[in-house]
């Protein structure tokens, strides 16, 4: 395997059989372990090939943008996903309209593959939202908000999934009915016992739901090598559930083998995790500095293995159009700009959402408190009218 | 287990539509386990689900019967790991279920406790209102029955302190009846704290309707001399001590709180205007407790009508120590009538 991804890390051992059907510089050399996979690459079309690669542009400009904008001071935070195109826009594409996704916080591009708007993850990002879209809206294609707790996610789609067996819609054999859950997480939060409870509670009930875990080398600062001494897609095979490497810059592995796996756990074969190996390109956030714990050469070396750049050669090879890759640099920059506009014209909420929605029937404390808010901020609006802000106290 | 996809689940809920009709005699574990299999019958969506709650009927054997009746795939018995309990269930309410989760023992809620605090109970709020969570969380606790460490705590202060919760403690057989199937009602997380030292006593359950609101307080002995309140197992502690003071010529209001969040204050304030004293009292600790929040709000709303300061009496602020000695820790009807005394003196 002469371009086995050869991380630092004890975790990525080169002798792992990895799933991977283009090479760092484009070539299409499938590993002997993507043998099994390869089907699944028969119904991607040349346009499917260039939307893959639109979106990854898409994504990556998104990022960048969206970093401008808390650098500039209109975002509380931004956490990019820069590096991890290929794992994410491969296996958003692998869902059907009928699964449902559980993400973590930075498949920003999956949620909208999924139909997620974009300024609504700009939303929870400006602090104007704590969940930004509505994932019961049909038009967001049953794409869960993000979980800044990590991990517990994981069980969440883990019950999500056990519905869908006790609602029947696995294994019956059609297509357009049985369903599966796929939840993201990453190598950090592949350390969270929340992960060990849901491989548990999957193996138990043999749930429909993909494991999608983006290995991108660090948890902020901390290197995967002390989350894990063994390589992560082996960490739920003493749970009873199956794990497969894939080359987490390569799409069309990452799309390959998400998809048999959702295959499978919509027919009713169970769990199983993928561990997607990618490399986290910036910082975990914009809080971060990545220069106080990690060499530049690291993140060179990883540059040589770029997503993008990798399935650019390979189109290139297969003859796509010139256009193709230019109408993907004007829609990412148009988007770009229209997040621009969109971001700078977002109202903060109304005071009183604070109380909206804590609990869905009536409850005296929020209500007595929403209304000592309201008098308040009355009493500083017109203090000439003497107005109290209560008359017996706030509790 | 394997869940099997096609097995029927509603055919149990043909099977008796019948509701009895009269008032029957019964323990709470008794009156829970009534008020779970009615819920059940009523709703294909509510299943349960907790560690050996199943084939064994759950060591309090307060699900006895149902997974015969309902099958596995109502009711659940679950892995023995109560964060993926509580992780799963809130999955499941996404999906449009309403699970009834059971905590084995007080003490081992807090593997949970990230799940229901950060999840549970903001997942309303953090989807604006699209999706509600309806998850009740049963608890047994509370001392009295001479366990290990961990199998005796009251943890209620912790999930009254979280918004986005609903907590309630029935003390009757009755209460426990109804204010479970209010609760299984409820769209919203309820934390559902049964007072387990009270699983066996009888007590008459009325099938018929429920006497009061979820979250109604309610005076159960009306007195005139000081107002003594409690939730769970502790009011009966407070009847004791009111018959007792009765004999010495003291007449005290006894007041069920009977939902810790969020709280009736209306009898509370009622019964303080009158008596103009308080004495509330709790088997947790007291520091920032119930009684601390309660004590804080009557001095705020009836200040005036108080003739002395509002008295907590409360489990030591120590861990809950062995069991030879619980009956030293947890607040009795001697303990409770020393502070009424104090507050007489005023």
């Amino acid at each position: 395997m002469p371009d086995a991804i050869d991380s630092p890390s004890p975790a990525v051992s080169p002798t792992v059989p990895t799933v991977r059907v283009l090479t760092a510089d484009g070539r299409y050399e499938p590993t002997d372990a993507a043998a099994e996979y390869l089907s699944q690459l028969d119904r991607l079309s040349d346009d499917d090939h260039a939307r893959f690669y639109r979106d990854m542009v898409i994504a990556r400009r998104f990022d960048n943008e969206a970093t401008n904008l808390q650098r500039q001071g209109q975002l509380a935070l931004w956490p990019p996903s820069n590096g991890q195109e290929a794992a994410q826009v491969g296996s958003a594409h692998a869902a059907r309209a009928q699964d449902h996704i559980f993400p973590s916080y930075r498949e920003h591009i999956v949620g909208m593959i999924r139909g997620v708007d974009p300024i609504d993850i700009i939303r929870v990002m400006r602090g104007v939202s704590n969940g930004g879209w509505d994932p019961t809206d049909a038009a967001h294609g049953n794409f869960h908000i993000y979980t800044l707790v990590l991990a517990t996610q994981a069980l969440h789609a883990t019950g999500y999934a056990l519905g869908m067996s006790l609602d029947g819609v696995v294994g019956t054999g059609d297509p357009e009915r049985d369903a599966a859950t796929m939840v993201y997480f990453g190598d950090g939060a592949s350390s969270e016992g929340d992960v060990s409870e849901a491989f548990v509670f999957a193996a138990s009930y043999q749930t429909p739901q993909v494991f999608f875990l983006q290995n991108n080398q660090w948890a902020i600062s901390v290197p995967v090598s002390v989350q894990s001494r063994t390589p992560l897609y082996l960490r739920s095979s003493g749970f009873g559930i199956p794990g497969v490497q894939v080359d987490g810059n390569d799409v069309l592995a990452s799309y390959a083998v998400a998809a048999k796996h959702l295959d499978d756990a919509r027919s009713g074969h169970g769990p199983s995790l993928i561990e997607a190996v990618t490399y986290r390109m910036g910082a975990h956030t914009t809080s971060d500095d990545p220069t106080r714990y990690r060499a530049g050469d690291e993140e060179a070396a990883w540059a040589l293995r770029d997503p993008i750049a990798r399935f650019r050669i390979y189109l290139q090879s297969r003859g796509a159009a010139s256009a193709v890759f230019d109408d993907a640099e004007t829609e990412a920059n148009d988007l770009a700009a229209d997040v621009r506009t969109r971001t700078l014209e977002l109202e903060p909420p109304a005071l009183e959402a604070i109380f909206d929605n804590v609990y869905t029937e009536q409850h005296p404390v929020t209500d007595e408190q929403r209304a000592w808010l309201q008098r308040y901020e009355r009493s500083l609006a017109a203090p000439e009218t003497g107005a109290a802000a209560s008359e017996e106290g706030v509790r | 287990m394997t869940i099997e996809a096609t097995t029927p689940v509603e055919a149990h809920a043909a099977r008796s539509e019948e509701r009895p009709t009269s008032i029957q005699t019964m323990p709470m574990a008794k009156a829970l386990n009534a008020g779970m299999r009615q819920a059940m019958r009523d709703d294909p969506k509510v299943l349960l689900m907790g560690e050996d709650i199943g084939t064994l009927g759950g060591v309090f054997r307060v699900t006895e019967g149902l997974q015969a009746e309902f099958g596995q795939r109502r009711v659940l018995d679950t892995p023995l790991a109560e964060s993926g309990i509580v992780g799963t269930a809130i999955g499941l309410a996404m999906r449009g279920f309403r699970p009834v989760c059971e905590i084995q023992f007080d003490g081992f809620v807090f593997p949970a406790f990230d799940q229901i605090t950060t999840q549970l109970a903001k997942l309303t709020a953090r989807h604006a209102g699209r999706i509600s969570m309806p998850v009740v969380i049963r608890i047994p606790y509370g001392g009295h029955i001479g366990a290990v460490e961990h199998h005796q705590e009251s943890p209620e202060a912790y999930f009254a302190h979280t918004p986005g919760l609903r907590v309630v403690s029935p003390s009757t057989p009755n209460d426990a009846y109804w204010m479970l199937r209010q609760s299984i009602a409820s769209t919203d997380p309820v934390i559902f704290m049964e007072p387990k030292s009270r699983y066996w006593p009888k007590g008459e359950v009325d099938m018929d309707a429920p006497a009061v609101p979820l979250h109604a307080s309610r005076v159960v002995r009306t007195g005139t001399d000081a107002t003594v309140l409690g939730h769970g197992a502790m009011v009966s502690s407070l009847l004791r001590a009111a018959e007792i003071a009765a004999d010495e010529g003291t007449s005290l209001e006894v007041i069920d709180l009977r939902s810790i969040s969020p709280i009736d204050y209306g009898p509370i304030l009622e019964s303080v205007r009158k008596t103009g004293r308080l004495v509330v009292a709790q088997e947790a600790h007291g520091f920032v407790s119930v009684g601390s929040e309660i004590a804080a709000t009557v001095t705020e709303k009836s200040f005036y009508s108080l003739q002395a300061p509002v008295l907590r009496v409360s489990g030591f602020d120590a861990p809950f120590p062995p069991a030879k000695l619980e009956g030293v820790f947890l607040p009795d009807a001697d303990r409770v009538l020393e502070a009424v005394d104090r507050v007489l003196a005023y």
